[in-house]
This record gives C-alpha cells, structure tokens and sequence, in this order.
C-alpha cells in the first residue's frame, strides 16, 4: 500500500475495486485492524480501530468458522465475545442472510453458499455501524447474490457504512453508492457507481 | 483479573472442549503416542521393579512432554482452519481470555491423559511407589501446567510458521529444561522413597507462576503478529 489516504462518509456503500493483486483486501484488513500500516493511522468514528471492534463488523476470503460447531452454536460463540447473550439478534441475523437458526447440521457439512452466508450473519448479529466485506458473493449462486445485495443496502438505509470488496460489481450498480478503485496499492478513482456502468 | 476476562475464558474453554469433544483431534493424537511410548519402552527395558522405579520418573515425563508437544499444534490448527482466529481478532474480547481459555483446556486434556496412563505404567512397569504417593498430585498438577502454559504459549507463535511441527519442540523444550529436571526429580523421589521431592514442588510451583505471568502479558503481541 503507498500513500493510501481515504475519508469516508458514514451510512454509505462502497465498492472496492481494482485487479487482483492490487490492495483491496489488505486495505480492508488495515481497516479491520488485522493488518499494521507502517505508517499513518486510521480512525473509524473517531475512535483508532482497534478500539473499535464492537462497531466494525468483518467478513473474509474464509469463513472465519468453526466446522465442528452448528451454525447457531458458531454465532453463539462469537456472540458472547461481543457480550451478547441473547439468542433473539442471532436468529434475525440467520434469517435475514436466509438461513435457518434451527438448522442442526454442523457448518462442515454446509455448501460454500451457505458457509458464505453465516460467514454474513457473523458479521452482522451485533449491528455493527461499520461492515467490511471481502468477496460476499464468490460461490453464491446469483438469485441468492442479488438477496445478499438487497440485505447490505437494507443495512446501509438503517446506518451502516459499508465497505465491500468484489469483481462483481454489476450486482450493485444499483445499490452502492461509490465506488473505490485501486491500482498497484494505490487509489486510482474514486466516484458515484452509476459511472462504473455508464 | 477482570470479571469480563473470567467470562470469556470460560467462553474460550467451553468452545474448546465442545469442538475436542466432537472431533477428538487432540486427545487421539496424545493417547496414541503415550501408548506407544509405553509398550515399546516395556519391551526395550526389562526391568525388575527396582530398576523400574529410578528410571519411571524420566520414562513418564518424556511420554507426556512429546504427547502434549503433538496436541498442542492441533489445538491451535483448528483456530487458523477457515481463518477462525481473525475472527477473533477483530472482536473486542481480550487475547488473554483466548490465551486461558486454550491453557485451561489443554490442562484438561492433559491431565485426563494422565489420568488414563497411570495404570498402565503400573501395570506395564510393575510400579509401586515407596515415598509419599500423594506428593505425586501436586508434582503432576504442576508439572503438566508448566508444560502445556509454556506450550500453549509457543505453539501460538508457531503455529504461522512453514514449519510448526519443528519449531514448536524447538522453543519449547530449551526453556522446559529445568521444569522438566524437576518433575522427574521430584517424581523419582516419590517413586524411591529417596530424598523429599519438596524443593523441587516449590521450585515448580514458582516456575509456573513466573512463566504464566509472562505468557499471559506477551500473548497480545504473539497473536497479533503478521
């Protein structure tokens, strides 16, 4: 990454662009706090982002699950980490990204869609006002990408900024609100998303 | 100790011992290798009874040191399977709960191995203690924690590494050394009935607090190293 310098407005949708290789998922990381910048800072809501844990929400490349756990008993974990002990957020999350809380499957033996979509829900069952997205739709087949989409901008109209990372970024032309581009770990463009489209 | 960090232990330890629990993964891989250890050991050393107990002290303690330097790896691959820790890491739990919560499990695991060979190296070795044989509880509680706080420790840090398998002994052992020395020294002596193995509790008992200590404070920068 050099000379990355980025501001963003809070309860809009972003898409993060740019060729393989080129910075998105380690900026993501960076924002995540998973990642060290060797220089600079990065401030979420004013607050340095390892402060700012309980507000971000983060969905990977993997799953980020335990395969031997169900996918309640995986949220459940992750919730109590959060302080959560409610089981009420993490139904409506599983709900919300179409699966169902009382599935008793372990998430080994889940597809790759279904994975990717209590990947979502983990990210999600805490509200956070900040989400960062690596690839949602990659092995989720398209009825069910356009329903992930639907879900973020619903996301998005309730407060949530968010940051997403795709090559498939037709799905959002009308759903994001800007687009990012990056090229060999620096910002190339930056711009409304109907102009991705245009 | 804060009543958060408490909480999320327990959190930590139960989800530990749920996913042992289903996929048996740890204890198998340590069951297996004492087993091992035991049967070849009794066919390679014929010993009488005598000879049994000065050496079972080492026999013993080296059966449990490689069988817990094999889980420990485990333990902590089902964290980094499906990229679970990153998880973990943008969460605002502390890393201490994390780093207790898989102590505190791998103790237990331990421990129940233990708890299962000691009949065997009985049976197998003819044993029969001429010391104390109640100092052996606070020997094996001590001892097994000095390995597996300092284990639990370093398979963290190696865990990243190309190549774990061999840089985990490689950490661990060097700095188990006079750990090690001491629970063998100790369990000979309750074995023998030949000196009071005392000193050398108390030297465990300080060790694992000086090594739980500085594990404890270092875990955040182990976990959050790139």
């Amino acid at each position: 990454m050099r000379q990355v310098s980025l501001e963003l407005d809070s309860q809009k949708f972003y898409v993060l662009r740019g060729e393989n290789g080129a910075g998105k998922s380690t900026l993501l990381r960076m924002i995540a706090g998973l990642s060290e910048p060797t220089e600079g800072r990065i401030l979420i809501y004013g607050l340095k982002n390892k402060e700012a844990f309980s507000r971000m929400g983060y969905m990977a490349h993997a799953p980020l699950l335990y395969d031997e756990l169900t996918g309640m008993e995986n949220l459940r974990f992750f919730a109590e980490l959060y302080g959560i002990t409610s089981d009420q957020p993490l139904m409506e999350a599983m709900q919300r990204v179409g699966l169902d809380p009382g599935l008793k499957r372990r998430v080994g033996q889940y597809s790759q869609g279904m994975r990717q979509r209590l990947s979502l829900a983990r990210a999600i069952f805490h509200s956070p006002r900040l989400l960062l997205l690596d690839e949602p739709f990659s092995n989720v087949d398209p009825d069910s990408a356009l329903q992930i989409a639907k879900l973020l901008a619903v996301m998005r109209d309730e407060g949530a900024t968010i940051m997403l990372v795709t090559h498939q970024t037709g799905l959002l032309s009308n759903v994001a609100d800007e687009y990012i581009l990056m090229s060999r770990g620096e910002l190339a463009d930056r711009g409304a998303m109907q102009r991705v489209h245009a | 100790m804060s009543a958060g960090v408490v909480r999320l232990t327990a959190v930590n330890l139960r989800k530990d011992v749920r996913l042992e629990w289903r996929s048996r993964d740890v204890f198998n891989s340590m069951l297996f290798f004492a087993l091992l250890v035991v049967v070849v050991f009794s066919y390679v050393f014929d010993a009488s009874a005598e000879e049994a107990r000065r050496m079972m002290g080492g026999l013993i303690w080296i059966a449990f040191l490689f069988s817990t330097t094999m889980a420990l790896n485990q333990s902590w691959a089902r964290e980094l399977r499906n990229g679970v820790l990153d998880a973990y890491r943008v969460s605002p739990s502390p890393p201490e709960a994390l780093f207790l919560g898989k102590t505190i499990g791998n103790f237990i695991f331990v421990l129940l191995l233990e708890c299962l060979m000691a009949p065997l190296f009985v049976i197998f070795y003819n044993l029969r203690a001429l010391g104390n044989v109640w100092l052996l509880l606070p020997i094996f509680l001590l001892g097994t924690w000095a390995l597996v706080v300092n284990g639990t420790f370093f398979a963290a840090m190696s865990i990243r590494t190309r190549s774990r398998e061999l840089m985990l002994p490689l950490l661990l052992l060097p700095i188990s050394i006079p750990a090690v020395l001491m629970m063998v020294t100790a369990t000979s002596a309750v074995l023998t009935g030949e000196g009071s193995p005392v000193p050398q509790i108390k030297f465990l008992a300080g060790y694992c607090v000086i090594f739980s200590t500085v594990c404890l404070l270092l875990f955040d920068t182990v976990l959050n190293a790139e």
